[in-house]
């Protein structure tokens, strides 16, 4: 059964077995890109070799400075743009062989900001997450409906749905915009900086609601961000880029070293360990 | 959650459909020459059961107002349906045939082909088509800046083409004296007094409107895609949009269907702008059900507007363009002082 199925299945209320053998859903084995104003010019930024892996039910956190290759690292798990070398698979098929509409049903991208030309009401924007699944000039079915519908109560924005788009605050469009990603049905969930426009609260609170995504319903989710105390808190798994290179990937404890933090920064940073064992992040001298 | 359904496209079209019906009656009622109900009735019966009748009803009706009407429908259809593309695939609310300047590109095509091929068969149409592809080519990379399509830009550089090439069509039409090339206000204002050709209008007319089925039914292929491209291209890329597809599509439908509609009619503004944003706001933004409800929105808004202009100052007839622009122009600061969002 695929991951788009198994989400499906939990839409619909079905009983999740306990504890099923986890299995690796992302792998990205030495991929590396990189950007040139022209086709013959020498690059002007280069990212990689990267590798690493994601299972199911795990959130990783892809972190580090501005312009050190995170978006574009995205970008290939996405599919939008093809390594120069090494490959990217999702549940073991090369994403940049997948057809768009297929890559639309397994890999779900969440950007930055949606902007919407005219108004469009909240059950519209998110019934579009169905598209992959629909012939060219498609009209939705009663399943769509259901799966929209079911993909709003996911994020608990039920209550929006007859609400028009550009009324919502910000933490309501970024749930409405997950929700359109969840009606996707993807078995990998990707997030580009998905906390930017939040205040402290709506960060913590979607953080929240991705690691229970992840827990309950399989997902693999790779967030980027900037929120280094979030990540240590919510990711099973974080990935620090600097200049273009994956300087370390692991486990938040592995990956929080207060010299490789302060190197990648460039600022004063100290790493404390919390009583859960996960690691905080302060500015030295601050306490 | 109500979505869009084949039946609910189809009532409200039949919907529509009934005002265009009725609004083809009252133009075949009024004008200088009013006929009764009654002699309308037995005029088109006689001629569709091919019983010869030279009343001088007869000759209003399928000489002068039925063609004029069949005219009216194929533009305000072809240009409204243009317009409603041309917003999509320039992700502009205001973007329009006329105020982009792409009439103007069509008009300007138009008339070389008629002072370089004037008896070739479709050169008109085809030459307009170029006009009309050649400028909003120019219009889209003059409208950047810093590689992002930009609104305001866009509005200017389209401004600035329709002035340019409504210079060159007026330094044309001095100079030159070609056969058929009709007067300045029909390449600039628009009307519909276009005389059909003496021969096999049947034909001439299944030409126009076919090219118009084939060019709008194009374009309505597309129409899910472009709700998606309306909020944003990356994201329905993302969704599995091939977004340069159809874009490609929607950019030589709307081209095509600008320049059916100004080879026939000259440059007839604002419809383009006008119709798609009543359908709207009466119908919703779903591009399934906004590309059919314009085209026939579109028929409506020309046929009465050509109908207001041949009788409110009768005898004398105001070109439908005037008509039209003075409602549209309007209509278009209003859009621009809302910036409709």
């Amino acid at each position: 059964m695929n991951a788009g199925a198994e989400n499906g299945a939990a839409m619909t209320h079905q009983p999740i077995p306990l504890a099923p053998p986890k299995r690796v859903r992302l792998k990205v084995e030495q991929a590396s890109y990189a950007y040139s104003a022209t086709d013959r010019s020498a690059p002007k930024f280069t990212l990689g070799p990267v590798s690493f892996e994601a299972q199911q039910r795990e959130l990783v956190a892809i972190l580090g400075p501005n312009a050190s290759g995170k978006s574009t690292l995205l970008k290939l798990l996405a599919g939008l743009i093809k390594p120069l070398s090494g490959r990217v698979e999702v549940d073991g098929t090369e994403v940049s062989e997948l057809d768009l509409r297929t890559r639309a049903q397994q890999i779900a991208l969440v950007s930055q900001e949606s902007e919407l030309l005219f108004p469009l009401r909240v059950w519209e924007y998110v019934l579009q997450g169905r598209y992959p699944y629909g012939k060219r000039l498609r009209f939705e079915s009663d399943e769509d409906c259901l799966l929209a519908g079911n993909a709003l109560a996911q994020v608990g924005a039920d209550a929006l749905r007859d609400r028009w788009m550009e009324q919502l605050s910000g933490g309501e469009k970024q749930r409405v915009i997950l929700a359109r990603a969840l009606a996707q049905q993807p078995s990998l969930l990707l997030l580009d900086e998905p906390t930017q426009h939040l205040d402290i609260g709506g960060k913590v609170e979607l953080l929240r609601r991705l690691r229970r995504l992840a827990d309950e319903n399989r997902y693999t989710v790779v967030v980027v961000t900037h929120e280094l105390n979030l990540a240590a808190e919510f990711s099973d798994r974080i990935a620090l880029l600097h200049k273009g290179k994956c300087l370390r990937i692991g486990e938040p404890g592995e990956v929080y070293q207060q010299e490789v933090l302060e190197e990648v920064f460039e600022a004063p940073l100290e790493v404390e360990k919390r009583s859960s064992g996960r690691p905080r992040v302060i500015l030295r001298g601050s306490h | 959650m109500r979505p869009l359904t084949p039946r609910r496209i189809l009532s409200i079209c039949g919907l529509l459909a009934t005002v265009l019906f009725v609004t083809v009656v009252i133009s075949l009622r009024v004008g200088a020459y009013p006929i009764s109900m009654r002699d309308i009735v037995i005029t088109l019966f006689n001629g569709a059961i091919g019983r010869g009748d030279t009343s001088e009803f007869s000759q209003v009706i399928f000489g002068l107002r039925l063609p004029r009407i069949a005219l009216g429908i194929l533009v305000g259809a072809a240009l409204s349906t243009s317009g409603a593309g041309f917003q999509a695939l320039l992700r502009n609310p205001l973007a329009d045939p006329y105020v982009l300047g792409v009439s103007s590109g069509a008009a300007l095509g138009a008339m070389l082909s008629l002072i370089i091929a004037p008896h070739t068969v479709g050169a008109i149409q085809l030459a307009a088509f170029v006009g009309a592809a050649a400028t909003i080519a120019a219009v889209y990379f003059l409208g950047r800046r810093g590689g992002q399509l930009d609104s305001a830009t866009l509005l200017l550089a389209g401004i600035i083409a329709a002035s340019f090439l409504s210079a060159i069509i007026i330094f044309l039409l001095t100079l030159v004296n070609g056969p058929g090339l009709r007067s300045m206000t029909f390449w600039l204002m628009g009307d519909l007094t276009a005389p059909a050709p003496t021969q096999n209008v049947l034909g001439w007319f299944g030409f126009l409107y076919f090219v118009f089925v084939v060019a709008a039914g194009a374009m309505y292929t597309t129409s899910s895609d472009l709700n998606l491209i309306l909020t944003g291209e990356q994201e329905a890329g993302h969704l599995g949009v091939n977004v340069t597809r159809v874009k490609l599509v929607v950019y030589v439908a709307a081209s095509v269907l600008t320049g059916l509609a100004v080879s026939v009619s000259g440059t007839i503004g604002y419809v383009g702008l006008l119709v798609p944003h009543v359908m709207r706001m009466l119908f919703g933004t779903d591009y399934r059900l906004l590309i059919p409800t314009s085209a026939i929105g579109g028929a409506i808004v020309i046929v009465l507007a050509d109908t207001l202009g041949r009788t409110i100052v009768a005898p004398t007839e105001l070109p439908v363009g005037a008509m039209t622009a003075l409602a549209g122009a309007p209509v278009f600061i209003y859009l621009m002082r809302r910036r409709i969002r």
